[in-house]
């Protein structure tokens, strides 16, 4: 089982890296959405200081979806999505290496460089390393929800923007306590509940995402 | 009763016959339109059969 | 009994049951509208703290309370759609999506009302009315879904998966809109509700909603009744009992 998973995450690895737009595209989204706002609100500190938090979250939400909707797209095209259902190996455990890859190409970049983007908007020190955990603990949730999302909406006319409509009233908890988390830490609260409450829920996509994007990629081929 | 009173409802008159007026539309937007294309399915299969 | 139940569950033993019904239900809205109306409008006192915008809560209540009824609703049909394949369940889930997302619109616009001569802006991001905004969303997600899917049982079952996505997560939504609310809402602000609801203005609540559900059963009859006419076009039963 541990053979076939490695199998599909290496293979999902070199279709990322084949398709390096793909992967950098979101990424710039997330920067360019982050400077949206500056140039919206204005550069005054203070005030860049306050909504930082929400800024670079909500930017993550976006970029996140973005992303999702190479999840699926190739094996779609290629037709080979019958197959992974079809194989002997439990095809929720196929799926849930296929989201792990997905948050490896996709959610992880995102981490990496909100230090970055986090500067850019005059956060403080304690700011930038919650920022970091929050979204550490937090884009593999929104990759796991994304997939389901991504299930029921394989091949469907109106694609992404269907799929931003179902997702995102789902991902309002996570952006609630990832950004709270930072603005918490910011104002000199302990952020502990919001980050276990983040962990919790993670626990439970760990669980039920899978299988349920996996029921809904069934759904969705019929 | 004084009806000027009522109507008036203590100055919030717009509020309250504002949600009473829109409770009313949409409720009744909800009953008359699928009656119309239950009606209209009635006939269409009055025709075929 | 059961035996009873699962012979409902077949169109053609429904439509005419719920022909049979449809007359009592209506009967018994309009009842309970008119009286609920009576008390609320005619028969109850201005609140103390409110005035008479607490006659905007006889709808409000109702109405949020009706938005999330029958999202429930809609999750226990579509788990019954889903295990048990009952093809009716998915027909009541797309039909009571309309409604529910009426009463979650009716909800906001009254909200909205209320809040202007109570807190002095015509939108708060209080806890409860963004819950509701989530709600409507999420009605809103499932109606977009149910119409970009040209497959009847594709657009069923998908619809059914998410509905139950969206009801395991309504209460995490709902907390996390609560917690988020307090952390940011400064203690001065007074909650939606008031002090403890007094008898004269809970006789009327509770009758209005009693008379929405009436009117919810009403009109999901009225639906699915057309829904099958519809769906079940070709079939023999329509043909031979001359609809």
């Amino acid at each position: 089982m541990f053979a076939a998973w490695s199998r599909v995450m290496r293979r999902e690895f070199l279709l990322a890296y084949r398709q390096r737009t793909d992967i950098l595209t979101p990424l710039m989204f997330f920067i360019i959405v982050t400077s949206l706002f500056p140039l919206g609100v204005g550069p005054e500190p203070e005030t860049l200081r306050t909504i930082a938090p929400g800024v670079i979250w909500v930017a993550a939400l976006l970029a996140t979806l973005l992303s999702l909707q190479r999840l699926f797209s190739h094996e779609l095209h290629e037709g080979t999505l019958e197959q992974l259902l079809l194989s002997p190996q439990p095809a929720s455990l196929l799926v849930s290496a296929k989201i792990t890859a997905h948050w490896l190409t996709s959610g992880l970049p995102l981490v990496i460089i909100s230090p970055v983007l986090g500067l850019s908007l005059g956060m403080s020190n304690e700011g930038l390393i919650i920022t970091v955990i929050s979204l550490l603990l937090g884009t593999p949730i929104l990759s796991l929800i994304g997939a389901v999302g991504a299930a029921l909406t394989l091949g469907l006319r109106g694609g992404g923007v269907l799929l931003a409509l179902l997702i995102l009233p789902l991902y309002i908890p996570v952006l609630i306590f990832g950004a709270g988390a930072i603005t918490a830490t910011v104002q000199g609260f302990p952020a502990d509940a919001h980050l276990s409450l983040l962990g919790a829920y993670l626990m439970l996509g760990l669980v039920l995402a899978p299988w349920i994007s996996t029921l809904s990629l069934r759904i969705s081929l019929d | 009763m004084n009806w000027a009173e009522f109507f008036h409802m203590g100055g919030h008159g717009f509020y309250v016959w504002g949600t009473y007026l829109i409770a009313t539309v949409v409720m009744v937007f909800n009953v008359v339109l699928p009656l119309r294309r239950y009606r209209r399915q009635q006939q269409k299969l009055k025709q075929t059969n | 009994m059961f035996k009873w139940f699962f012979r409902l569950a077949a169109a053609k033993n429904f439509y005419p049951f719920a022909g049979k019904l449809l007359p009592w239900l209506t009967g018994l809205c309009i009842i309970s509208l008119v009286y609920g109306l009576y008390l609320g409008l005619f028969n109850s006192p201005p609140d103390y703290q409110q005035g008479e915008t607490v006659r905007i809560m006889y709808v409000h209540v109702p109405a949020a309370w009706m938005s999330m009824f029958v999202y429930a609703m809609m999750a226990g049909a579509a788990i019954v759609g889903l295990v048990w394949k009952i093809k009716l369940a998915d027909t009541f889930v797309t039909c009571s999506a309309p409604i529910g997302a009426s009463f979650t619109v009716i909800a906001l616009i009254t909200g909205s009302l209320w809040g202007k001569p109570m807190w002095g802006a015509w939108w708060v991001w209080d806890a409860r009315l963004t819950s509701e905004l989530i709600l409507l969303f999420l009605y809103v997600g499932f109606m977009a879904l149910q119409s970009a899917i040209d497959d009847p049982r594709r657009a069923a079952r998908a619809g059914g998966v998410l509905i139950i996505v969206g009801v395991v997560n309504l209460p995490v939504i709902h907390y996390s809109v609560e917690w988020w609310n307090t952390l940011h809402q400064p203690a001065s602000v007074a909650r939606a509700d008031g002090p403890s609801i007094d008898g004269s203005i809970l006789a009327p609540l509770l009758i209005m909603a009693v008379a929405f559900k009436f009117y919810f059963f009403s009109v999901v009859l009225v639906r699915m009744r057309g829904s099958i006419l519809e769906i079940e076009e070709d079939s023999s039963w329509i043909k031979e009992a001359r609809i």
